[in-house]
């Protein structure tokens, strides 16, 4: 009899652990899935001021084109991008691509000067920043989610119920520098 | 990781210093302290202290409104309405300077809501730093005034603003502007502002009401002697009044020092730092701030202790040293600069 009570409050003990460790797991969860559509809702603010620059500097740069086409199809295949890893490629390759856009803008300044130009400078300059602090705040949280995931006792119950590891969002050590264009 | 504490005010030095780099003490080998502590929990920690002090704040404020509202009711005679009247004051200061004391603080600084025509910069600052915070974003406001500074208050997270002044945003590159209003978000997440709000409006209030009185004391004295000649214990209880009074004064003063202390601002800095990684741009921000040495002509007394820098510009070494709501600015680059 004292054995089957003894067995009953430590089975009562594990499960009410399990249950406490299992609704941690899912909060960390939602947090890194909240914070990667926070990272989608940013580049979806990029892909839509990217037509509306084109459309503004096009006339000035006709001796251009190449560096034009160069960001629309950064964009295009960057909104096709499925997946963490391909979509941070993408990402960077339109990164790229825009500050390059940028840095020949610097050569005309009548365009520089041009009042539409330098709102649309301001909100990429500040999408990029959102999109890497949106960056850095979901990598924050797939870290303490993966911590989380690896540390006893948390690891069997996740094991157990088939929590996985997630993805980080790279980028190249040498982009990362770069990111932030300061156009003032 | 590990600190020397330094003993005469408390703050967190290198391992390799001989003499604290904010007061200038020295420092032996005795003080060595770990400081691998858990950064989330630390956090934590900040947060519950803010609610507790605010707490412990509103509750002083009703025994001190209440003695008083006894003392008031003995005087004139009115009995148990002294005190129901204090309880009723205490109440309404409280409900008001909770649920607007963000309207009330800003009012007074003088600051005007901007919207992202007006400042594009500066709301697309504040909006990138709270998604760096993953909070939601503040209003944002301006002063005009050509002094450097900023601040932020609120209630919470959801219902917070930061203001800057017209010259400091003039005068910052968005970097710079980037480093302090991370600063200020800073203070919005650990709920430093709901405490420095609470002390604003309720000291703010507390002074008030004590010149008030006291004026009003003086003049229904000479009232009172005329019509009753030789009311002795009235007198020595309005003198014990006055008494009171005058002592409440500077202890209040030390509570405002109290509420954001010189640590604070500097956790404010490091917390910033996290949401940026960039500390350069805080610190280059804190240096233009320095080389100025225009007042801010709308900050108070009660409202001092929550901007980045001191607004009434008073950086002599000796004031501080102890009696700071703000660490010299100088050592708060030094350590930004070593991060």
């Amino acid at each position: 009899m004292v054995i089957l009570i003894v067995v009953g409050i430590i089975l009562l003990v594990i499960i009410l652990a399990v249950i406490g460790i299992y609704n941690n797991l899912v909060r960390e969860r939602n947090r890194v899935k909240n914070a990667w559509s926070q990272i989608d809702v940013q580049l979806k603010r990029r892909y839509d001021l990217i037509p509306n620059l084109v459309e503004v500097v096009k006339d000035y740069m006709s001796y251009e084109q190449e560096t034009l086409t160069k960001v629309i199809e950064a964009r295009n295949f960057a909104m096709n991008a499925k997946g963490v890893k391909a979509q941070a490629e993408a990402e960077n390759m339109l990164s790229g691509a825009l500050k390059s856009l940028f840095a020949v803008v610097e050569n005309y300044p009548d365009l520089k000067a041009n009042e539409n130009v330098m709102r649309l400078q301001e909100e990429l300059t500040s999408t990029e920043n959102r999109i890497s602090y949106a960056r850095q705040f979901y990598n924050d949280s797939v870290m303490q989610f993966n911590t989380m995931v690896e540390t006893f006792p948390a690891n069997i119950v996740a094991a157990i119920f088939n929590f996985k590891q997630m993805e980080f969002f790279i980028i190249p050590e040498s982009e990362k520098a770069n990111v932030k264009v300061d156009l003032r | 990781m590990a600190a020397k504490v330094c003993p005469r005010c408390g703050f967190y030095n290198n391992v390799k210093r001989k003499r604290c780099s904010l007061c200038d003490a020295p420092l032996d080998g005795s003080q060595i302290k770990d400081l691998s502590y858990n950064k989330k929990e630390n956090f934590y920690r900040i947060q519950s202290s803010n609610k507790r002090n605010s707490v412990l704040l509103i509750i002083f404020l009703f025994i001190f409104l209440i003695i008083l509202g006894f003392i008031f009711g003995y005087i004139f005679d009115i009995g148990y309405t002294g005190p129901i009247l204090a309880l009723i004051i205490s109440t309404v200061t409280t409900l008001i300077s909770y649920n607007m004391g963000k309207s009330i603080v800003l009012k007074i600084s003088g600051a005007r809501r901007v919207t992202k025509e007006d400042e594009p910069q500066f709301v697309n600052v504040v909006e990138e730093i709270a998604i760096a915070a993953g909070l939601p974003t503040p209003e944002t406001y301006i002063i005009e005034s050509n002094a450097l500074n900023a601040f932020a208050t609120g209630k919470n997270p959801n219902d917070s603003a930061i203001a800057i002044t017209r010259g400091l945003l003039n005068k910052l590159n968005r970097e710079e502007l980037s480093g302090v209003v991370a600063h200020e978000m800073s203070h919005i997440s650990n709920l430093d502002i709901r405490f420095s709000m609470l002390v604003g409006v309720i000291v703010g209030t507390i002074v008030m009401l004590s010149d008030w009185l006291l004026r009003y004391l003086f003049w229904g004295r000479r009232g009172k002697r005329n019509r009753r000649e030789g009311g002795g214990g009235a007198e020595i209880i309005i003198l014990l009044i006055a008494i009171l009074l005058a002592i409440i004064a500077p202890i209040l003063a030390k509570l405002i020092q109290m509420s954001i202390s010189r640590k604070r601002e500097l956790m404010a800095d490091a917390k910033g730092v996290e949401f940026t990684r960039n500390p350069e741009g805080l610190a280059s921000a804190l240096e233009k701030i320095a080389q100025s040495s225009i007042k801010l002509e709308t900050a108070t007394r009660a409202t001092a202790h929550m901007f980045i820098s001191n607004p009434f510009k008073d950086f002599s070494k000796k004031s501080s040293a102890l009696f700071s709501t703000h660490p010299p600015i100088e050592s708060r680059i030094r350590i930004l600069r070593s991060m």
